[in-house]
């Protein structure tokens, strides 16, 4: 198959910079996949699962929290807040986090800005989880 | 008189040497920081840089729809976010900074929003207006403190307390060189002309797009430049440190030369005085 240039960067770092057949990632409108030849695009990225497929074949999942994706001449460009490969998360921290988000919920308003962060935060904790089942 | 003057010597030798000690060790600490310190700014840069192309790229393409992040409004105030070291001892480093805000504000109203414990300092002494004052420590302020300040910064923006805003960082060309420099975050500049309409799909629109990367955008180059300015510090410092040490070198020989020379004359005077005394 075919492969085209990804990169996936952080502001700390650069977590991805090489070919890759094919990248799944969560937008704000859903779901989309990015192949080779892809026409010029691009979309706010929501909180869930990234699967990357190298030019290998082999699929490297990770965990991706907003930021934008952008296809231009053919290069793909992930600028991501945060991402971690599945391998580097710590499933009991993200336990954790979920539980303290879900207390604070129920202490918040619906409305009230700090609501806001804990939905934010119980969002990242439950993608972690779930990517790393 | 040789005697005094050699004990003087002799002191000032010991509180020079004492001195380079200080010097030397903050070399070596210098030294050792800047190593990570440039990996970090390293490791900065790309997403700076390629969140900028993005803005840019939607920029062009929402020319049309005004977003409060492009339109200029000259009236208002101006915003200066002002990055400064921690601590003195790093040659022109803070004053280089605060020089180039004095001369790029001249006289408009402007807040600041200071970074660094030497900013504080210094507008607080001129009584400017601070945004806040918690943001003490540069080395310290990671990606999720650059988030918050972002948020703050886009908040203030929208809400029309200040029209424009500033980045005052310092910018790491060498070990040798690193230069102040003042960049506009918002709004961001109109390309001149609206090039060929790029046919890049915005899933949502173009504008709705720009609002949400804005806090990204701005949180990467606020990274990128603390990381920057963190590397200018040390390497800064570091060149100031090793001028001190050398100059302190020179001094220590030369009062080394000095000593040995009132030494010297002391010994050949109670020479002449033993001699001349033999001779009666």
């Amino acid at each position: 198959m075919s492969t085209f240039h990804l990169q996936i960067v952080t502001p700390d770092r650069m977590a991805y910079d090489g070919q890759a057949e094919r990248v799944i990632l969560r937008t704000v409108n859903g779901d989309v996949a990015i192949l080779a030849r892809h026409i010029d695009y691009a979309a706010p990225l929501g909180i869930g699962e990234a699967r990357v497929t190298d030019e290998n074949g082999n699929t490297r999942v990770g965990v991706c929290n907003s930021g934008l994706l952008s296809v231009e001449n053919g290069v793909c460009r992930v600028l991501a807040t945060t991402f971690e490969w599945v391998e580097d998360i710590d499933r009991e921290r993200a336990a954790q986090a979920q539980q303290k988000a879900e207390e604070r919920l129920k202490t918040l308003e619906r409305g009230d800005e700090q609501f806001a962060i804990a939905e934010a935060k119980l969002k990242r904790a439950i993608a972690r989880l779930r990517a790393t089942d | 008189m040789a005697g005094t003057s050699m004990k003087d010597i002799k002191l000032r030798i010991r509180s020079v040497e004492s001195t380079r000690q200080i010097t030397k060790a903050m070399q070596l600490v210098a030294t050792s920081k800047l190593r990570r310190a440039k990996e970090r700014m390293e490791n900065s840069k790309p997403y700076a840089t390629v969140s900028r192309e993005a803005v840019m790229a939607a920029v062009r393409s929402c020319a049309q729809q005004d977003t409060p992040f492009v339109t200029a409004r000259p009236e208002g105030r101006r915003c200066y976010v002002v990055i400064a070291g921690e601590r003195g001892l790093a040659g022109g480093y803070n004053s280089n900074v605060f020089k180039a805000v004095a001369a790029h504000c001249s006289g408009v109203p402007a807040c600041v929003l200071p970074i660094g414990r030497k900013a504080i300092e210094k507008y607080h002494r001129e009584g400017a207006q601070l945004l806040s004052s918690d943001y003490s420590r540069v080395e310290g302020l990671g990606v999720g403190g650059c988030y918050k300040l972002a948020n703050d910064l886009i908040k203030g923006f929208l809400d029309g307390q200040y029209s424009e805003i500033f980045l005052a960082c310092t910018s790491f060309h060498s070990m040798m060189a690193q230069e102040a420099v003042i960049e506009q975050l918002l709004p961001v500049e109109k390309p001149e002309q609206a090039e060929i309409a790029s046919c890049t799909i915005y899933e949502p629109g173009a504008a709705e797009t720009l609002q949400r990367i804005m806090p990204d955008f701005i949180a990467g180059r606020l990274y990128s430049a603390l990381c920057d300015s963190f590397a200018s510090e040390v390497a800064a410092r570091r060149t100031a440190m090793d001028a001190a040490t050398k100059n302190a070198d020179a001094m220590i020989s030369d009062l080394t030369l000095k000593y040995n020379r009132a030494r010297q004359g002391a010994i050949t005077q109670e020479i002449t005085e033993i001699v001349a005394g033999a001779e009666e």
